[in-house]
């Protein structure tokens, strides 16, 4: 179980990890990097899938079953979004073939 | 170790490389070198947990097989529809794609918020019972979740335009707080009495008070409210990870949090506008009053502008959204190539909020093929404008404004803006005599150094590549 100070902790250090990540991230990829973060939070479907495999009513299998539908939507809209968008970036300084492959 | 503890050992391994993954992912995503691969590595960390999740026995043992079939069709389902949807979205149209996955993720965190809830309230089982920290971190997170989810999605109707801009009334900000109040008192009770009735009410109010909450938000503000929402679908899927005791969901969402606040603040910083301002002022759809300016407007002929662009050493573009609006970005590209061909100096400046979100603009270059190391920052340009023979102004209007700078009276007063005014000369690509998003006349299209090229974004590009080859017979040099 995780409680108490131990969560604190745990919610402390993600935070500031999340804090220095992006501060230093140049302009041209805030909306990619909204998009990818917008992404992340996309692990919240494996939490929509935990809830929808114990529902044991109908009643949470529905909630359940919204939850996992608007996750994975999350997850792959997400994903496909921001991967489009960072495919677009390259450098006139290297020949585009060699590029984030 | 028995088979069932092997494979919880298993998945919990797979949760732990998951959270480095996308922790990673998001760092590699902070350069432009890196980026592409740090969405790869992302996608790869939710991959390994989705998979270890589908062995992931509910409590003792007994998953229902009916259960297991409902997840696989949810997410064959929104997969196939999400993946779609943003493979075929155009570019423009990003910021509210994003806005619309992200309220999935928010109504996702609230409904497993829901379904803990409920669980605890209407079974008597031990094994649903949850902490008095469960319970409340259940209740912040569906709530955070909920306004996310409604939020979003009207950010998202409003973008689409399916919506009118702005939804207002007298009294707003008094229901608005009332109905946050109704959902803060239930919430409370909810923690104070698991009761089926209460829950069902919270929800409501929360999902509600999404919707108010951003009714009043004019479009200039919404990329700072998709931010914001972005940021709070982030926390609750941290608490509500803590909910469920899953690591993986804590760190994530707790990471996707903070950088989403910083980012926000980031955001409203370039506007000018604190995040409070954003959301409960009325700055964002409404019309000013028009400031007097003298002066008057001086049109050019794109053939003249052609000349000055031919004689220039020393070009600055500046983008904004009209350009994009336009379908304009590969002609302006193309019109650079040529200037690039004649030995000038072409650089694109590009304002921290131009597009609708920060950043929105260079993924539309990127998109029309200009590398990103043409692009320039709006404080790593601004000294280069005096030394600036010709800037051309194409689609952006506020963050030009030198008012910015010079009038106390004018709503934008303070707002960073970029230095076109101080250019030899501006050539202003425009369709017509309009204001910009904030309604405010442009000084700087009244300055001296200053000719206006009414006409459609591509038209101009089109005339102005014809003009530089009629100048020097098309073949550079």
């Amino acid at each position: 179980m995780i409680d108490g100070f131990l969560a604190l902790y745990l919610f402390m250090l993600a935070a500031f990890t999340g804090h220095e990540i992006i501060s230093r991230v140049p302009v041209i990829l805030h909306t990619p990097l909204m998009s990818g973060s917008n992404f992340v939070h996309g692990i919240v479907l494996v939490g929509a899938m935990v809830a929808l495999g114990e529902a044991t009513t109908p009643l949470q299998q529905v909630i359940g079953f919204v939850g996992v539908f608007l996750g994975a939507g999350n997850a792959a809209g997400g994903y496909v979004v921001t991967e489009r968008m960072l495919e677009m970036f390259k450098s006139s300084k290297k020949p585009a073939a060699g590029e984030g492959k | 170790m028995d088979a069932a503890h092997f494979i919880s050992i298993l998945i919990q391994a797979s949760y732990f490389v998951a959270a480095v993954l996308l922790i990673l992912g998001i760092k590699r995503m902070s350069s432009p070198v890196t980026a592409r691969s740090g969405i790869q590595w992302a996608g790869v960390g939710v991959l390994v947990a989705v998979i270890a999740t589908f062995f992931h026995h509910g409590g003792p043992d007994r998953i229902l097989i009916e259960n297991a079939a409902l997840i696989f069709a949810a997410i064959a389902l929104s997969t196939a529809m999400a993946w779609y949807s943003g493979k075929k979205v155009a570019m423009t149209d990003m910021p509210q794609m994003v806005a619309l996955y992200n309220g999935m993720g928010g109504g996702s965190a609230a409904a497993i918020g829901a379904s803990a809830l409920l669980g605890a309230a209407l079974s008597g089982s031990p094994e649903h019972a949850l902490t008095v920290t469960q319970k409340v971190l259940a209740v912040v997170g569906a709530l955070i979740g909920a306004v996310s989810f409604t939020g979003s999605l009207i950010a998202f109707a409003k973008l689409q335009g399916w919506m009118d801009k702005t939804f207002r009334f007298n009294g707003q900000q008094a229901v608005n707080g009332l109905c946050f109040l109704a959902a803060v008192v239930l919430g409370g009770f909810v923690v104070y009495q698991m009761q089926p009735g209460a829950i069902v009410l919270f929800f409501a109010a929360a999902l509600l008070f999404g919707i108010l909450m951003t009714l009043p938000i004019g479009g200039a503000d919404m990329p700072v409210v998709i931010s914001l929402y972005n940021a709070f679908t982030g926390l609750a899927v941290g608490f509500e990870g803590f909910v469920q005791q899953n690591v993986a969901l804590i760190i994530a969402g707790t990471v996707v949090g903070a950088a989403g606040t910083l980012l926000t603040r980031l955001m409203a910083k370039a506007m000018n506008r604190s995040i409070s301002n954003v959301l409960f002022s009325n700055f964002g759809g409404g019309g000013q009053a028009a400031a007097e300016i003298k002066g008057s407007m001086k049109p050019i002929e794109a053939d003249d502008a052609a000349s000055l662009l031919y004689l220039a050493e020393k070009v600055i573009i500046v983008p904004g959204y009209g350009m994009a609006v336009a379908q304009a970005q590969h002609k302006i590209w193309e019109l650079s190539q040529q200037l690039i061909k004649r030995d000038k100096d072409v650089k694109f400046a590009i304002h921290p909020v131009a597009g609708r979100m920060p950043g929105h603009m260079n993924v539309l270059l990127a998109e029309a093929g200009v590398p990103y190391d043409l692009i320039a920052d709006m404080d790593d340009i601004n000294p280069e404008f005096p030394n600036c023979d010709v800037a051309i102004v194409i689609g952006a209007n506020d963050v030009v404004n030198p008012v910015a700078k010079t009038d106390k009276s004018s709503p934008i007063y303070g707002m960073p803006i970029l230095d076109v005014a101080l250019a030899k000369q501006v050539i202003v690509i425009k369709r017509g005599k309009g204001t910009g998003f904030a309604g405010i006349e442009n000084a700087l299209f009244y300055q001296d150094n200053c000719k206006m090229l009414y006409a459609d974004g591509q038209e101009a590009a089109n005339k102005l590549i014809a003009g530089l080859k009629a100048v020097d017979g098309g073949g550079g040099h």
